[in-house]
């Protein structure tokens, strides 16, 4: 004798026949292009990105040339955002430091936060010697002085070794986060879907991967987007000193540190690179907020 | 017959646009008590919150209960106040979040008898006291000083009732006031509640879904389904001639405790609807096994079908009503429908096992004894250290949650393994899934040993060896599609193309392809459950534990998914390892039974053996404390109230763990008393497969 096959229609039934099950990177990635916000904040990162890759081609001055019939000049048909006092191009220095600063800006998020997730939840997950080793790390990390060490190894950062200054930005960044994720994880790890795979034999990491770390993705998302920000500002407080991005690169922090000082009586040598800064940050809001909701099946459905 | 105390007429509640009662008329007199029966999401709560006047302001109440002929619905906060524990009050079902935890307990009820009365802070907590006595709490006046925290959830459950009884009220509305608590507990509350309206003469709403406790406890019973009153009636009449097919569904598909295999449960189909989809019809039409087409054209009232016994059904007034219809269909059963649909069944589907393959269902089984040992369990134990202390930790001593217990499991054999909350029974499945080496004891599944096993060979036992929990959405990661979730030990154990086997999976679980792209949470809690049956089988295992699969599903569900673990052990030829604290359900699945006290076995032996001639004076109380959903049976049972709590098993009391509680062992001479004092009594056989833990097992005992 068997049981009956259904027991409610909940929801919309798709058609019969064979059914695709998309994957989860397939769910996200629809439901992330699903939303206006989502749509929005790819568009004007997207479109940034292009700008600041492929700007240069259409502007008639590159980042290095100096016009000198035009010193501190206001924006003009010849240059489209003005002059710098050095007669530099402000459209081509802006989208040069853009350049460089979104690089930054994203591979530190990306970078600290994956680093973060990957030591809070085995952390977490192991516990014993593991977690007592990479909590110890993390705590040796806090107590050092991230700025003056920063500032010491500037030298190292010239002659185009900004992955360098990439890297040791996001080895600062991590730490606060890493534990707040190995709390998340042992929390997680109580939860019976994951004693289940556990029983089932699913290995550790893979538990780890599968389970833990998607479950933490709202945190980790958000975590990841104030990163950009702390980022970007970060380089720029170091660049203010002289420590940041070393010439001949730029950054949108150099330019911003640069321009306040002559923002009052030339202000288009600040607001263009203050308002490049703005709209990447405020892209990478809009694109974390839909992430998080993407990510989550329990979220509205957008229209 | 005398005017009702509270006459409830067309009651409805609304949230928003959804009306989540709709209608609902009953009325209760003065010592009487009214059952109020529903599946969760019926109504049954809200209803009673509405007339209290506890619902949130933006809920809207229509229609009208009257208290003494004072108009309860629409009355402002001020007048409610002056009724609420007063004349009316209330128990919930959650004893732990319904008392303030930073307050003593004797203070909070003598704050409810200030409120209402001109008494000194004296008096009330003298009163408070009385209360607590009268409630059945051993030392009261030291008791009263407690706090909540520092009771057992019976006792947190006495001292609601003995606030809710300090003003003499005339009605007594109580709201699921035993599902949280053991069986041998529920019995304990339900006899206070008796007492204690013998005491205040009070009239008593009782809110569950627990037929059983209907049976024995309401005069008259009020069916809700979707918001409305579907049957209502003398418990007798309800019970026996039920006249609302869902009624009769709902008696059908319940488990009983005094009835076996042989009486298959009959599920009901479906689901109850979302309130803010209702069908145009009868609400109850969709599941409907005797629908016929005026069902759906609009909704059948209230109607009485024989004196004060209402039904809302068209066809309740047919010679025989719904029932004879039901009976008419069900003789070739719902199986015959299924495989009739599907040649070869379930198990051709499953197919594909290299290993042995599945028992044919009809060949008839070997005999115990030649059958392979599928999971053997012997002495096993596990202790918990108890420590004190931040920085300097120190053990202060140990928790027996396991204390030297034995079973073996055989090939397509189910064993049940019984015991309240607290007895040990989970600890005792994580330990043998753990498949590690126990802190004493062996475990061998399949015949090997598991403090012996390598990596790859815990890898090789863990295909065979799979697992459901109790509730399936905690057990299924919400974030991945339900292919994902099947497809996970596929994949753990190097499977590929997992696409049409999940479907496959799916297909035997009765469930449908489509479903495989969906959520969890997209799915009713039966059909949850069915996923991780569905994944549980994925490897084709040999042995599955199951960890109170039944107990978070409604009534009704829970038939549906009691007879698919049946048919696919049968078909599969699968051995379980049953974890459950409802006796009922286990009486329905398992062959042999193992009933657990304070981390020990009591008694273990077929079921037939344990449930009819149980042997051990725990099981005698347990059985006779579950409640038969038939108000005849229920009201002739001797109970044997079992005194007190679960003892501590931080400290287990000497000898035998169960002589504190036993009511054998106080009509025992002194001589053996000492025995039960002094001595732990080990497992020994009675008779063939039936095994005691109890000195004086033979002699005759007090039931």
């Amino acid at each position: 004798m068997l049981t009956p096959p259904r027991e409610e229609t909940a929801g919309v039934r798709a058609a019969p026949g064979r059914v695709r099950v998309p994957s989860r990177g397939r769910v996200v990635a629809a439901r992330f292009f699903g939303t206006r916000q989502g749509r929005l904040g790819f568009g004007l990162l997207a479109s940034m990105f292009l700008l600041a890759f492929a700007g240069p081609l259409l502007g008639r001055w590159s980042a290095t040339e100096l016009d000198f019939s035009a010193f501190m000049r206001p924006p003009s048909a010849d240059h489209w955002f003005g002059t710098l006092q050095t007669g530099s191009d402000v459209f081509a220095v802006t989208l040069r430091g853009a350049r460089r600063s979104l690089l930054v800006g994203l591979l530190v998020a990306v970078l600290s936060t994956g680093v973060a997730a990957v030591a809070g939840s085995f952390a977490g997950y192991y516990l014993g010697w593991t977690d007592r080793t990479l909590m110890w790390v993390a705590d040796l990390l806090l107590v050092l002085p991230a700025f003056l060490i920063l500032a010491i190894m500037s030298p190292l950062f010239t002659g185009g070794r900004w992955l360098l200054f990439v890297i040791m930005m996001a080895l600062f960044l991590w730490m606060v986060t890493s534990k707040i994720v190995r709390g998340m994880t042992r929390a997680i790890k109580e939860r019976e879907y994951v004693t289940a795979a556990r029983f089932m034999g699913v290995p550790s990491s893979a538990i780890i991967f599968r389970h833990v770390i998607p479950n933490l993705a709202s945190l980790l998302i958000v975590d990841a987007t104030l990163n950009v920000s702390a980022a970007i500002l970060t380089e720029t407080s170091l660049s203010y000193f002289g420590f940041g991005i070393q010439p001949p690169d730029v950054s949108l922090g150099g330019l911003i540190a640069d321009g306040a000082r002559t923002a009052l009586y030339a202000p288009w040598t600040f607001w263009f690179a203050a308002g490049a800064l703005i709209v990447v940050i405020l892209a990478v809001n809009l694109i974390g907020d839909s992430l998080r909701d993407a990510f989550d099946p329990g979220a509205r459905r957008g229209p | 017959m005398s005017a009702p105390v509270l006459a409830v007429t067309g009651l409805e509640v609304r949230f928003g646009d959804v009306r989540v009662v709709r209608g609902v008329s009953y009325s209760v007199e003065a010592g009487e008590v009214l059952g109020v029966v529903g599946e969760s999401g019926a109504g049954k709560s809200v209803t009673s919150l509405a007339v209290m006047g506890l619902l949130p302001r933006h809920a809207r109440v229509a229609g009208s209960a009257r208290l003494h002929g004072h108009e309860l619905v629409g009355a402002s906060d001020r007048e409610l106040a002056a009724f609420r524990g007063k004349s009316i009050s209330m128990v919930f079902q959650d004893p732990l979040s319904a008392m303030t935890p930073v307050y003593r307990v004797g203070d909070q009820i003598a704050e409810a008898v200030r409120v209402h009365q001109r008494v000194g802070r004296g008096r009330a907590a003298e009163r408070a006291v009385e209360l607590l006595d009268l409630v059945g709490i051993p030392h009261p006046r030291r008791r009263a000083r407690a706090f909540p925290h520092e009771f057992s959830g019976g006792m947190r459950q006495r001292a609601m009732i003995a606030m809710a009884i300090a003003n003499d009220p005339d009605v007594i509305i109580c709201d699921e006031p035993t599902t949280a608590l053991d069986v041998t507990i529920q019995a304990q509350v339900l006899e206070v509640l008796k007492k204690a309206q013998c005491e205040t003469g009070a009239a008593i709403v009782l809110i569950t879904h627990d037929l059983g406790v209907v049976a024995g406890f309401a005069d008259r019973v009020l069916v809700m389904y979707a918001g409305l009153a579907v049957e209502s009636g003398a418990v007798r009449d309800v019970f026996h001639r039920p006249r609302m097919p869902y009624t009769i569904g709902l008696l059908r598909s319940v488990p009983r405790v005094d009835t076996g295999k042989d009486v298959p449960l009959v599920p009901i189909e479906g689901g109850p609807p979302s309130p803010a989809a209702l069908p145009p019809g009868c609400p109850f039409e969709p599941r409907c096994p005797v629908a016929i087409p005026e069902c759906a054209a609009a909704e059948p009232a209230l109607l009485p079908v024989a004196p004060g016994h209402h039904a809302a059904c068209l066809r309740s007034r047919e010679p025989g009503g719904p029932a004879l219809a039901y009976d008419a269909r069900e003789s070739g059963g719902p199986a015959l429908a299924y495989d009739a649909r599907e040649p070869g069944g379930p198990a051709l589907a499953y197919g594909g096992r290299e290993t042995g393959g599945a028992v044919p269902a009809s060949s008839p089984r070997p005999p115990r004894e030649r059958r392979a040992v599928v999971l053997e369990v012997d002495d096993l134990v596990k202790h918990h250290p108890l420590t004190r202390g931040a920085v300097f930790r120190r053990r202060v001593g140990t928790v027996h949650a396991v204390d030297g217990i034995g079973f073996d499991i055989r090939e397509g054999e189910t064993l049940g393994l019984v015991g309240e909350s607290g007895c040990g029974k989970t600890t005792a499945l994580m330990e043998i899934l753990e498949l590690a080496r126990p802190q004493r004891g062996r475990v061998a599944v399949f015949g090997r040993d598991t403090a012996t096993l390598s990596p790859r060979e815990r890898m090789a036992v863990r295909r065979d060896l799979q697992v459901v929990f109790q509730d399936p959405l905690a057990s299924l990661d919400p974030r991945m599609t339900v292919h994902d979730i099947v497809a996970e030990p596929l994949t753990a154990h190097g499977g590929r193309d997992t696409g049409p086997r999940v479907r496959r999976l799916l297909g035997l679980v009765g469930l449908e392809e489509s479903d495989a792209a969906r959520h969890p949470r997209d799915f009713s809690g039966g059909q949850r459950q069915r996923v991780a049956i569905a994944r549980a089988l994925a490897l084709e295992p040999r042995l599955l534990v199951l960890d109170e699969p039944v107990s978070a599903l409604d009534t009704s569900v829970q038939a549906g998914v009691i007879n698919l673990l049946e048919d696919l052990g049968r078909r599969l030829g699968l051995s379980y390892l049953f974890v459950a604290h409802d006796l009922a359900v286990v009486r329905h699945i398992a062959d042999r039974v193992a009933v657990m006290y304070l981390g020990r076995i009591a008694e273990i032996g077929g079921t037939g053996l344990v449930y009819e001639a149980p042997a051990h004076p725990y099981t005698q109380a347990l059985l006779s404390a579950v409640p038969i959903p038939d108000p005849g049976k229920e009201r002739e049972r001797r109970r044997i109230l079992l005194e007190g709590d679960l003892p501590s098993p931080a400290n287990p009391p000497s000898g035998c763990r169960f002589r504190t509680r036993c009511p054998k062992f106080r009509i025992l001479a002194d001589a053996a008393r000492a025995r039960c004092v002094q001595e732990e009594p080990e497992v020994r056989p009675l008779e063939g497969d039936h095994a005691v833990a109890c000195h004086h097992a033979e002699e005759p005992g007090v039931v």
